[in-house]
């Protein structure tokens, strides 16, 4: 028996495991690309108003910093993929990374290879083909996004850098997962480690772009993500910088190898260093266990939603600037309030910053279900724990998380806007708008938590909601919806603060539908079976 | 302490109790035994009121299990079958955690059963193996000063040594007044432990009893060393599984005609012999080893002694 036997049964086990996965990650991810870049050409029709708009962008450093530079102002698909570039690629990144880990870490952890180890699989067939799958898949979505792009009327050659830069960034990080997967043992630990590899490169290249050529610019030369930028597509193709995203990959996998060979199956490198032998004064209830479960992921989910109010914050001081097309300026005038483009693009940007802590809200509020499939409810539930106080210490964890992820956000953004203006009374005023948001996100983990009680098979119903309330929000202005459709979306009753009018009934509402949605999923999870 | 009368449980089409019966007095060591898939842990999960019943009565320390929750399970202690914990906390604050959330645990005794079944609990939980997992919930329930236990085959991941720190613990359990439901389909476990058992296929009842009342329906092993040829043990009655070598047999005979096979036997003359006495596993082997529909035995000394 070789080290790679078995290799291809694991591979249709994995391409099995991922057949609804993959493909909606596919058509999102090129769909994303092509829906966006031909709403760029349609932006922006003529080439002085192109230049004028990438000039703008290249003078707004928080906007360089988040996205990157354009580095032919002339090019029309160096414009249009400017948000999709270095962004794109860093979620090509994560799929990478998450898809290499959920088939060896995760499996590992789960005990699953255990079972493979035991059979007539060798040592390195899991790591083998888990690289093959994942490389596999992220060519594909490359492919198939510089398809779309070219379909939406951009040149092929940069179509086609674009899509190898994506594919390149998403295998480099692949094997930085395969790394991470060795060293840690929980797939979660793995995740985080090869996620904050991924977000340094970010934050790297972040802060090189937006630096002066003679400053720190070289900081995105350290970054992965900074290479694939460099690749430059429609403005240069530069084709040769693919290979160092090639040879990370290929000496990061290399590195996975070695590793694996010295470890044991179960452990990794990095040993789970001992803890505490009692427990402390804080976990003797289910919220306090709740809080424990929940802290990490919730600090790091607050850091995010900080610099993102941070941004946010920048770009509006300077945002007057930024839309000198027509066309643009009418857009956001027509979508937001009626208090300057500044208001309505603070009023924009939270709404998208509302449904990003709806995901965190979703998620959190899952966990019910998580908790009890995992048969960790169980035990709980036959102590003096009654299953409402049980089901409360989710929920609540899902409410003021997301409470204090929009007062992070707004804070941030908040303080960023007012260093700008000097005006600190835009502090309560952002911040304000930000709060606005959560009524609608608590509508959100309200289905959630109906769900749980109702048809707790079903609790992915939260995510169902969630993406029909976002289609119905973004078609909807396009294709002009009826009314009471726009109207199914909580999203659509939020006050389009700072700026546009603020009643408070609608926020009533939402509160109200929220509280019922919500005491539905603790009287029905009374009432049914545990399991 | 448990009373169960009549009491059904449909999952969809599967039917996995069908009329369940048991009683668990004060004290008492009770032993729930069936093979796997026979209903016990949806018994337990009823008891706890974690499933709703369908029909018939359940009543647990003098209340219902399904409306007064809290109340009841501050008074019992729970070992579920498969042991799941949280993967990043220590084995150690489980335990505290789950003592404190029944109302307190006594700290001397959760050293004393640390060390007894040789846990460490500064480790992570996702470092422990299904044993050690087992361990942990254990020493969270016998650490509670708690009424009843209920331990749902408890001992599946230990290792003999540890199931001998285990038995003795049920024992002090019992000195100590506690009152104990004990499932499990390792016998010997029961055997050795309990006062009664209910044994149940099917969701329905097989027999119910103390051991001594069980054992008419078993069959003993002998095998003996003869003083010459075995002529005339095979027309003996109630022999089976007849296993002649040269001078020496081998058989399991009905407990109503031991007697008979002994005499027979000392008729021929006896060198040696070594008699086992009947084991749970043979109770099951006959219940169930041959699929017959009721698993009723056919010597009717078994009927008189069933309950
Ligand atoms: N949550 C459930 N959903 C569907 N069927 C179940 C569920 N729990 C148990 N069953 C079925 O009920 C029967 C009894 O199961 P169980 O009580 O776990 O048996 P035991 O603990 O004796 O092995 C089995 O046929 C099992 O498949
Ligand atoms: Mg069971």
């Amino acid at each position: 028996m070789t080290g790679v036997t078995g290799v291809g049964p694991l591979v249709r086990l994995a391409v099995r495991r991922d057949r609804v996965l993959l493909p909606v990650w596919a058509v999102l991810l090129a769909g994303m690309a092509g829906l966006s870049a031909s709403a760029t050409v349609g932006l922006y029709p003529d080439l002085a108003s192109r230049v004028q708009a990438a000039q703008n962008i290249n003078a707004t450093s928080s906007l360089v910093g988040l996205y990157g530079r354009i580095y032919d102002v002339t090019a029309l698909g160096a414009l249009a993929t400017i948000k999709l570039g270095g962004f794109g690629a860093a979620l090509l990144g994560v799929l990478g990374l998450v898809l290499i880990v959920r088939h060896t870490r995760a499996e590992e952890e789960a005990g699953r290879l255990e079972l493979v180890g035991a059979g007539v699989v060798g040592r390195y067939a899991a790591l083998t083909a888990a690289l093959l799958v994942t490389t596999t898949a992220l060519v594909a979505i490359g492919a198939l996004t510089s398809g779309a792009l070219i379909a939406a009327g951009l040149p092929s050659s940069g179509s086609i850098a674009f899509g190898l830069s994506w594919a390149g960034t998403g295998i480099a990080f692949a094997a930085v997962g395969a790394v991470a997967a060795q060293m840690t043992t929980s797939a979660r630990g793995a995740i985080g480690a090869a996620g904050a590899t991924l977000g340094l490169a970010y934050l790297l290249r972040g802060i090189g772009d937006s630096s002066d050529p003679d400053g720190l610019r070289w900081l995105s030369w350290l970054s992965p993500v900074g290479w694939a930028q460099q690749v430059r597509p429609y403005a240069g193709d530069r084709w040769l910088l693919l290979i160092p995203l090639l040879a990370l990959a290929v000496a990061t996998s290399a590195v996975a190898y070695v590793l694996l060979a010295r470890r044991d199956l179960g452990a990794g490198l990095l040993t789970d260093r001992p803890g505490p032998a009692t427990a402390p004064a804080g976990l003797r209830s289910p919220l306090g266990l709740a809080w424990r479960l929940h802290r990490v992921a919730l600090a790091a989910w607050l850091v995010a939603f900080l610099l993102v109010g941070i941004v946010v914050g920048n770009i509006a001081s300077d945002v007057g600037g930024l839309l000198n097309s027509a066309q643009a300026r009418d857009m956001i005038l027509r979508l937001g309030g009626r208090h300057g483009l500044t208001d309505a693009f603070l009023a924009a940007e939270f709404s998208i910053v509302g449904v990003l802590a709806s995901v965190y809200g979703v998620q959190a509020a899952m966990r019910l279900r998580v908790e009890e499939t995992a048969l960790r409810a169980e035990p709980l539930l036959a102590t003096a724990v009654s299953r409402a106080r049980w089901t409360a210490s989710h929920t609540v964890v899902a409410v003021l998380g997301t409470t204090a992820l929009m007062v992070g956000a707004g804070l941030g953004a908040g303080t960023a806007y007012a260093a700008h203006t000097g005006d600190s009374a835009q502090i309560g005023r952002v911040l304000g708008a930000a709060l606005v948001q959560l009524p609608a996100v608590w509508v959100l983990t309200g289905v959630v938590v109906a769900a749980f009680g109702l048809a707790p098979r079903f609790v992915a119903a939260g995510w169902a909601a969630l993406a029909i309330f976002l289609l119905i929000g973004q078609l909807g202005a396009i294709f002009e919806f009826p009314q009471w459709v726009m109207g199914l979306s909580p999203y659509t009753h939020v006050p389009r603060l700072p700026g546009g009018p603020f009643g408070p009934t609608p926020m009533l509402w939402l509160l109200g539908i929220a509280a019922a949605l919500t005491g539905v999923g603790f009287a029905s999870f009374r009432r049914r079976d545990l399991g | 302490m448990i009373r169960v009368q009549g009491l059904r449980k449909s999952f969809g089409r599967t039917k996995a109790l069908d009329g369940l019966d048991l009683q668990v007095s004060v004290g008492e060591v009770h032993g729930f035994l069936g093979p796997n898939g026979s209903g016990k842990s949806t018994t337990i999960r009823v008891l706890l009121g974690l499933l709703r019943a369908d029909a018939g009565t359940v009543t647990l320390l003098g209340g219902d299990p399904w409306r007064d929750v809290t109340r009841l399970h501050r008074r019992l202690a729970y070992v579920p079958g498969d042991v799941s914990l949280w993967p990043n906390l220590t084995g150690g604050e489980v335990i505290d955690l789950l003592g404190r959330l029944r109302g307190g645990l006594n700290p001397k005794r959760r050293a004393t059963l640390l060390e007894r079944f040789d846990l460490d609990p500064t480790k992570k939980c996702r470092a422990y193996s299904k044993g050690n997992r087992q361990k942990v919930a254990l020493v969270a329930a016998l650490a509670s000063d708690v009424e009843l236990l209920l331990l749902d085959e408890p001992t599946s991941g230990l290792d003999p040594l540890m199931e001998q720190t285990f038995r003795d613990c049920i024992e002090q359990g019992r000195d100590d007044g506690r009152s104990v439901l004990l499932s499990s389909h390792i016998l010997a476990e029961a055997e050795a432990l309990c006062d009664r058992v209910s044994i149940i296929r099917a969701g329905r009842n097989v027999e119910t009893g103390t051991l001594t009342e069980l054992r008419h329906l078993t069959r003993t092993s002998i095998s003996a060393d003869l003083a010459g040829p075995p002529n005339g043990v095979a027309s003996l009655r109630g022999i089976h599984d007849l296993d002649v070598e040269g001078n020496r047999v081998r058989f399991d005979v009905d407990a109503a005609y031991l007697d008979e096979a002994l005499r027979g036997l000392t008729e021929v003359g006896v060198r040696g012999l070594v008699s086992q006495p009947p084991t749970l596993e043979q109770l099951f082997l006959e219940h169930y080893g041959n699929g017959s529909a009721g698993g009723r035995p056919a010597d009717p000394a078994g009927a008189a002694a069933r309950s």
